[in-house]
């Protein structure tokens, strides 16, 4: 699991690209808290080929990435 | 294109509309926005530089604050959070603005100026290309400013406060303000108006996220060319509207409130570029996350406020091109101050990308 809460824009995207350069896993939670890394990790991630499930916990996202 | 594409284009065009309005209204020519010379402005309107010609409380940015954090409270975005390396990032926001102004401008006046035709702004696109070449290669060794943490709500709300007491000061008490009364300082639209457009505009930039820096960022780095859409709706409409409005010049020399100084244009806006990789969005975006609660960026702009008092003060910052007596260019640029100081800032910010690098133990 990722966890890129308070990293600011990029770093959340950043933190997703190495883990898939790393070996592109089946399934990857990702933990941001704000909308706006929502909307750029969702963004990247689908590019990569995953489709995302955003749930809210509190006030963070809980981005689940599968293939 | 993607549906998620329009809000950031309609941002853009926004933002290019109103640019147009604002000069069309009163604001010098190519600066409808620009965010280091209007934080320039109000730094010399509360007496910190006594450059005269540069002083007014520019109701754009005040507008621009204020609107982003009402529309960040209305979408349940305003969340205070605070802690990533805040003194670096003054620091950062003070470099910033110093290449800023030795460009004679913020990334988003740097669209602007190349919607009106202003070739330099050409010059100072490559150099924040270069700029964000240099940054983004620092985030793929790991640059990072930490994490911030939860806190407070009055802390996430310093900007917006500073900004609504800054309103209510000059409209109750305008002489405790220096008001340039020649020079870009005194050439304002309405006040009213820029507020309410400045309103509009930070709202739609809260909800959009756009970022002059973060387009070319994402796109280098990311193949995600989203926000590079809003960049490039604001050139189109600006170029569209410069030449329904006869103001559209193609050229370098005297161009509006800029120098022909290509060099400098140039290291200026690699400075500009590089620092606000660093700090995660351009000014512009600075101003937007500060309305919505993160007080490092709140840290960042009271820094570019700093930086445009030493750019001032010191004699930095760039000079227009001009004509003499005899009608003849005399090129504009920067003094040699202002020169050591961009050098510096280079320098500056290697020095700061160095130190945020993981270290060789820790990498691996």
């Amino acid at each position: 699991m990722i966890d890129a809460r308070g990293y600011s824009c990029p770093m959340p995207v950043v933190m997703v690209q190495n883990e898939v350069k790393k070996g592109a896993p089946d399934t990857l939670e990702v933990l941001v808290d704000s909308q706006t890394c929502v909307e750029n990790v969702t963004r990247f991630a689908e590019k990569q080929g995953y489709r995302v499930a955003c749930a809210s916990e509190g006030g963070d996202f809980r981005l689940t990435l599968k293939k | 294109m993607k549906k998620i594409h329009w809000g950031v284009v309609l941002a853009g065009v926004a933002v290019g509309l109103a640019a147009l309005i604002l000069t069309a209204m009163g604001n010098p020519a190519n600066m409808g926005f620009c965010i280091a010379c209007f934080l320039r402005d109000i730094a010399g309107a509360c007496g910190m530089h006594s450059a005269a010609k540069v002083q007014y409380v520019r109701p754009e940015i005040i507008g621009l604050v204020l609107g982003a954090f009402i529309m960040s409270v209305a979408g349940k975005e305003f969340r205070a959070r605070a802690g990533s390396s805040p003194a670096t990032r003054f620091v950062l926001g003070t470099v910033v603005m110093v290449g800023a102004l030795a460009f004679l401008g913020c990334p988003l006046r740097m669209v602007l100026r190349l919607g009106g035709g202003d070739l330099n702004a050409l010059v100072g696109l490559v150099g924040f290309f270069i700029g964000i070449l240099i940054g983004v290669a620092c985030l793929k060794r790991g640059f990072s400013l930490k994490r911030s943490y939860e806190v407070g709500a009055a802390e996430g709300g310093v900007l917006p406060s500073v900004m609504a007491a800054l309103l209510i000061l000059v409209l109750a008490v305008p002489t405790l303000f220096k008001f340039s009364e020649a020079g870009p300082g005194s050439m304002r639209a309405p006040f009213w108006i820029a507020l309410v457009i400045a309103l509009v505009v930070g709202a739609l930039a809260q909800k959009s996220r756009l970022c002059m820096v973060g387009g070319l960022r994402d796109a280098v780095m990311l193949g995600d060319f989203h926000l590079l859409y809003g960049f490039a709706a604001i050139f189109v409409v600006t170029v569209i509207g410069n030449l329904a409005m006869d103001r559209f010049h193609l050229g370098f020399a005297l161009q509006p409130v800029a120098h022909s100084a290509h060099l400098w244009n140039l290291l200026g806006m690699v400075l500009a570029g590089w620092g606000s990789v660093l700090l995660g969005g351009c000014p512009l975006r600075q101003l937007i996350l500060a309305a919505q609660g993160n007080g490092d960026s709140a840290v960042t702009v009271f820094g570019m406020i700093v930086g445009a008092a030493l750019a001032h003060n010191f004699g930095l910052a760039g000079n227009p091109d001009s004509k003499n007596e005899a009608g003849q260019l005399v090129v504009g640029g920067i003094s040699n101050a202002g020169k050591v100081a961009v050098i510096a800032g280079l320098v500056v910010l290697l020095v700061i990308a160095l130190w945020n690098m993981p270290k060789k133990e820790a990498a691996k």
